[in-house]
């Protein structure tokens, strides 16, 4: 059983992503997670003010069960299925990390010297987590779908959609992580 | 209990990238780099696979639980949408390194900040819905 505790590699997280999405498609649904944002607006009474939000949402509910189980998940793996969470990075990643003040690159899943209440309310913290994230809301309903909905299942049944918008994730991740990160590491 | 399933499902979701390291805020750094191929491997590995299966489920036209047939509804066809909200999503994933199921699962992992990146996704999805239909399509 020592394979569960070890990191799986990508010829093992790959195929079982495509599972998941066939999965879903048996049960009737398509695998997609950032509608759940749009249905928690939907829910909060955003249809109010927005007929963006005007649909029931009572049939997006199903697609909330699936994130509460992937928390679930989250937390089944981390403590039970995990012996430590260090990740092998590449030394190139490693050094220009260490170089700009990472102390321990890779020890844990997340820089948590950038990701903490500390660092909330400095520039470095509040944009990587409050402006990343209003930015992975807001360009995930504007492109109409995220890695699951457009890079998976969009590109998995050849949507030409599909492919410009997993064009556009790379052209902005590439130009924050180049040309944004390096003022703020 | 119907949506039992769907929990279940999501469950073994959040396993798998998990494990696979997918929610690492490193991983994403590394892949837009360039510097390692695991993400590369992650998602390309399930693309082909899913475009093996859904060529299968067309091909023998199979049927879902229901007895339905097992249909994808496809994205609308927009070039701008796709292209400008595909890459302010890409600038967000580079700076939280999640999309929306990691940011779930890394709360799940005990990395609590990431309540606070997914209220922000939240505040994102709803400023987007705001200015629906006034942004080019």
């Amino acid at each position: 059983m020592e394979w569960i505790k070890s990191p799986w590699p990508w010829y093992v997280g790959g195929p079982l992503i495509t599972f998941i999405m066939v999965l879903m498609l048996f049960f009737g649904k398509s695998f997609g997670i950032s509608s759940t944002l749009k249905t928690v607006c939907s829910i909060g009474g955003a249809g109010k003010l927005s007929e963006f939000f005007k649909f029931d949402w009572k049939e997006q509910v199903w697609n909330l069960f699936f994130v509460v189980g992937a928390l679930i998940g989250g937390y089944i793996a981390s403590h039970y299925m995990t012996a430590h969470q260090a990740i092998e990075l590449n030394i190139e990643t490693k050094t220009a990390l260490i170089s700009s003040g990472i102390l321990n690159p890779g020890a844990e899943y997340v820089p948590t010297t950038i990701f903490s209440w500390d660092n909330l309310f400095t520039l470095q913290g509040f944009v990587f987590m409050v402006v990343g994230g209003f930015m992975v809301g807001f360009g995930t309903r504007y492109a109409d779908g995220c890695t699951s909905g457009h890079a998976i299942s969009g590109l998995s049944n050849l949507q030409f959609p599909s492919l410009i918008a997993v064009i556009g994730f790379f052209l902005g991740g590439l130009f924050v992580t180049h040309l944004i990160l390096p003022a703020l590491l | 209990m119907k949506y039992l399933k769907f929990l279940i499902v999501g469950l073994i979701f959040g396993v798998i990238l998990t494990k696979s390291e997918v929610i690492s805020w490193y991983r994403i750094y590394e892949m837009f780099r360039f510097e390692a191929f695991h993400m590369y491997g992650v998602i390309g590995s399930a693309v082909i696979l899913g475009i093996i299966a859904i060529q299968l489920i067309k091909r023998f036209k199979m049927k879902d639980v229901d007895g339905n047939p097992i249909v994808i509804q496809p994205k609308a066809k927009n070039k701008w949408a796709p292209l400008l909200g595909g890459t302010i999503f890409g600038c967000g994933w580079a700076m939280t390194g999640a999309c929306p199921g990691p940011i779930y699962i890394l709360i799940g992992n005990g990395f609590l900040m990431f309540i606070v990146v997914l209220l922000s996704a939240i505040l994102g999805t709803f400023v987007y819905g705001m200015l629906d239909g006034k942004l080019p399509k």
